[in-house]
């Protein structure tokens, strides 16, 4: 017989009316900032409000490395150069060369603390070569790098008293009070309440929203929470149009092959067994940024050289060559996932791949300390765009990002928070608590089913920004996807829910994260129709080239009733003045 | 397309109906490419929009979806229908952990155990961030097993002292001590074998071994408490025969 669970059998959390930081989202970048926070001052109160456990956050399926200068051959300068280089010019060149110098010592940070980094025979941090990357600069620990990181920040986060973490409360809106951000309105789905969670200072660190896409190498997750609750507290997002399509991803599930498998020397071939790189990228080959790298996989395939199989075109990632000793060595989640979920050993066969959502550039607009234009509120890791990545982000660099700006971020917060004086009165947040309360609670569940359902729209919204967001993008497609996005919204509303309960109610969770999805897919659509020119991830087969003269700006884009606001922003450019960018 | 169907029996518990748990029986079709989970979420997005169960990354890494299935603790995103069904597949929520709806069940008993076991690096003398603590290959290949525990709790589900004494410290737990215990950079070792040398401690395993057999990472758990037995008895031993001594 199951025991009988009772809300009051074990002590969740301190009951605390305000925290001075509240974080949303447990993974790399939220518990580097809570730690960060913690550390400032024992004094202070940091809430970690995460809807999985911070174990599961999505952190943890990274694989292939943590970009850091840490050797002779290498240099702060080639790092910046590198990134700036890969993200089109796009990215804020003085967040850059902060974010390239503090990289190091987040990696022995993270030493320190635990992390089973990969080592060279001289007992020192190993480094492999990454897409991009002009040299080995590519910390890792074995094909694992963000499963290792995550579960080395949450346990390390458990020494600090006080970090109070509110595991399984999802977050449903943000409180705001004469112009400042003070806290969170979170639906605890184990005790089946609404509860608010005031605080200082907000952190929003929930991550990216791959699931808009329907092939995409994210957790169910990641549904862009942080991004759509910033949104509508009016906070702008900042070149959503730059969603990175990763190369080698498995047919049919979507889940990653490491690039990290092209670091340690794979080759991707076509049918007739060709490296066909040589044909699109022939200085860089396998090792190229991963936009070009998925272009092309997309070009052999409209070419017929792709292979055909049960789930449509696929290319070859053929790591024969490397020999069983390597890839048990350094790759074995590799060589773990393709056994299980592709029934074949990549000791023998090449690995079927195919190019999948996989991370956005843009998000959150903040700059480098994390700060967004609503006082109080912050944004950190794939949520946020600070914007070191641009248009496209190079592999190994984002939980680098996550480690650098949590930290930042966190401290950032938690000095805020010392210069404010008061915590949040309480008549905001009860307020705030009751507005939800009717709008979940009474309205959202009281909902009959009819015709329309919840998965038929995720699956419509999917499908749609597969086919007319995705690679390759014109501005038919885009201006029918920003249409028909607007319908699904309209639509959306017709949507009723089954399940009635209050505790543990995936089916109102699961609606809330499309409702944030459809805000977010709206933002991405409108902000590359606005863009009529390709640049990094963002391809126009209507504008095939560069245009600096017009679009050398960051896209913003704000609520409005209607469609989203489209407007820019100056890209800071220090030392790099753009050039055509070629490898 | 399917081409066949398979019945999922899935064990049903809203804890606001007030009634007991039941099983609820959903006819699907199915490929031989589906795991569970895919059926679990054909259940949700066609048939069922109430059923409840936890899953994210559905690649074997961020351990939410285990299940007991067919009586066993399984990772759901990585058991193929194909393998475990006779006709039906039986889905019940992991054993020995209190249900809160459906599949989902309760396991902060779990963060208060892990955390129980100073589950991070303890030194007096941390240096700067200016360079890593030297570590050998070896050195890594020494904690490196016990590292890749994902806190999946299938060993939890499957350990019968677990069940029948919900306050022993446990397998996962216990792998994650041992994890820190041998790393070279680590001087916590005293504090976190004093921790396992009591009542709740390591000494509850009666070596069962089925917590190793289900682990889907091969940590070895089991190995890992009878070599904490070992240590916390060295350590026992060097207390009484030096009382003084500072022990690592």
């Amino acid at each position: 017989m199951p025991k009988a669970y009772s809300p009051d059998s074990v002590p969740r959390f301190v009951e605390r009316t305000a925290h001075d930081v509240v974080i949303v989202g447990g993974g790399a970048a939220g518990l580097r900032a809570a730690i960060a926070a913690a550390e400032t001052d024992p004094d202070l109160s940091i809430a970690v409000v995460s809807k999985v456990y911070p174990m599961r956050s999505h952190t943890v399926s990274a694989e292939g490395g943590t970009a850091a200068v840490l050797r002779d051959y290498d240099s702060l300068e080639l790092h910046a150069l590198d990134t700036i280089k890969g993200s089109d010019f796009l990215a804020d060149q003085d967040a850059v060369e902060f974010f390239v110098a503090r990289c190091p010592r987040e990696i022995f940070q993270l030493e320190h603390w635990g992390c089973p980094w990969s080592r060279d025979e001289d007992g020192r941090i190993g480094q492999r070569a990454f897409g991009g990357m002009s040299v080995k600069r590519t910390c890792f620990a074995a094909d694992k790098v963000g499963f290792h990181i995550l579960h080395t920040l949450f346990q390390t986060s458990m020494k600090f008293e006080n970090i109070h973490r509110f595991d399984e409360y999802f977050v449903t809106s943000l409180i705001v009070d004469g112009g400042a951000c003070e806290g969170v309105v979170a639906l605890d789905l184990r005790g089946g309440r609404l509860v608010a969670i005031a605080g200082k200072a907000t952190i929003l660190a929930t991550g990216g929203c791959g699931r808009v896409y329907e092939f995409t190498t994210n957790g169910f997750i990641k549904t862009g929470d942080g991004m759509a609750l910033a949104y509508r507290a009016g906070v702008p997002l900042k070149d959503m149009e730059m969603v990175q399509f990763h190369p080698t991803c498995l047919p049919g599930t979507g889940i990653l092959i490491t690039e990290a498998a092209r670091g340690e020397g794979g080759y991707l071939i076509n049918k007739d067994g060709e490296r066909y790189m040589q044909r699109y990228l022939p200085g860089k080959m396998e090792l190229g940024p991963r936009d070009i790298l998925s272009r092309a996989m997309v070009q052999e395939m409209k070419a017929g050289r792709a292979f055909e199989g049960p789930y449509g075109q696929y290319l070859g990632l053929d790591l024969r060559h490397l020999g069983a000793r390597t890839i048990e060595k350094k790759l074995p989640m590799v060589r773990e996932l393709t056994e299980k979920y592709m029934g074949l050993d990549p000791i023998r066969e090449p690995i079927p791949v195919r190019p999948g959502q996989h991370y956005i550039m843009g998000g959150v607009s903040t700059n480098s300390k994390g700060e967004t234009t609503l006082p109080g509120l912050y944004a950190v890791g794939e949520a946020a765009c600070v914007s070191i990545n641009g248009a496209n982000r190079l592999g190994s660099n984002s939980l680098s990002e996550c480690l650098v700006f949590g930290e930042w971020c966190g401290l950032t917060a938690a000095q805020y928070a010392k210069q404010k004086a008061a915590y949040p009165r309480g008549a905001s947040a009860r307020e705030a608590l009751r507005r939800e309360e009717s709008r979940v609670f009474d309205s959202l569940l009281g909902r009959e089913r009819g015709k329309e359902t919840l998965a038929g729209i995720r699956v419509e919204m999917q499908q749609r920004m597969e086919r007319d967001v995705g690679i390759f993008r014109d501005e038919a497609g885009l201006a029918d996807a920003c249409s028909q996005l607007a319908k699904l919204r309209e639509r959306f509303a017709n949507v009723g829910l089954a399940d009635k309960d209050r505790v543990f109610n995936t089916e109102l969770t699961g609606f809330l994260e499309v409702d944030f999805m459809l805000d977010v897919a709206a933002t991405i659509a409108h902000s590359a129709l606005n863009r009529r020119e390709s640049r990094g991830a963002h391809s126009r087969t209507d504008h095939p080239t560069r245009d600096d003269a017009n679009y050398l700006k960051h896209t913003l884009a704000f609520r409005t009733d209607g469609a989203p606001r489209i407007d820019s922003a100056a890209v800071k450019i220090t030392k790099w003045e753009p050039v055509e960018r070629k490898y | 397309m399917a081409d066949q169907d398979v019945v999922f029996r899935v064990k049903r518990y809203r804890p606001e109906s007030g009634a007991k748990p039941t099983y609820q029986e959903y006819r699907i079709p199915y490929r031989d490419d589906m795991v569970v989970l895919d059926g679990l979420n054909y259940i949700k997005d066609h048939v069922d929009p109430t059923l409840t169960y936890r899953w994210s990354c559905r690649m074997g890494i961020c351990g939410s979806c285990g299940a007991n299935v067919n009586g066993q603790p399984r990772l759901t995103c990585g058991t193929y229908i194909r393998d475990v069904h006779r006709g039906a597949v039986t889905v019940d929520p992991l054993a020995n952990f209190p249900i809160l709806k459906d599949l989902v069940v309760d396991f902060d008993d779990f963060l208060t155990k892990l955390s129980s076991v100073t589950p991070y690096i303890v030194r007096e003398d941390w240096g700067d961030l200016t360079k890593e603590y030297t570590q050998f290959p070896e050195d890594v290949e020494a904690y490196r097993q016990q590292s890749l525990c994902i806190n999946c709790m299938l060993c939890y589900a499957a350990c019968p002292v677990f069940g029948a004494s919900p306050e022993f410290v446990g397998p996962a737990a216990s792998a994650l001590a041992l994890r820190y215990i041998r790393d070279t950079r680590d001087e916590g070792a005293d504090q976190r074998l004093a921790r396992l040398n009591t009542k709740s401690g390591v000494w509850e395993c009666t070596f069962v071994g089925e917590c190793s057999v289900v682990c889907p990472k091969d940590v070895d758990p089991a190995g890992a408490l009878q070599t904490l037995k070992v240590l916390a008895t060295m350590r026992h031993m060097r207390r009484l025969l030096m009382p003084k001594s500072v022990s690592r």
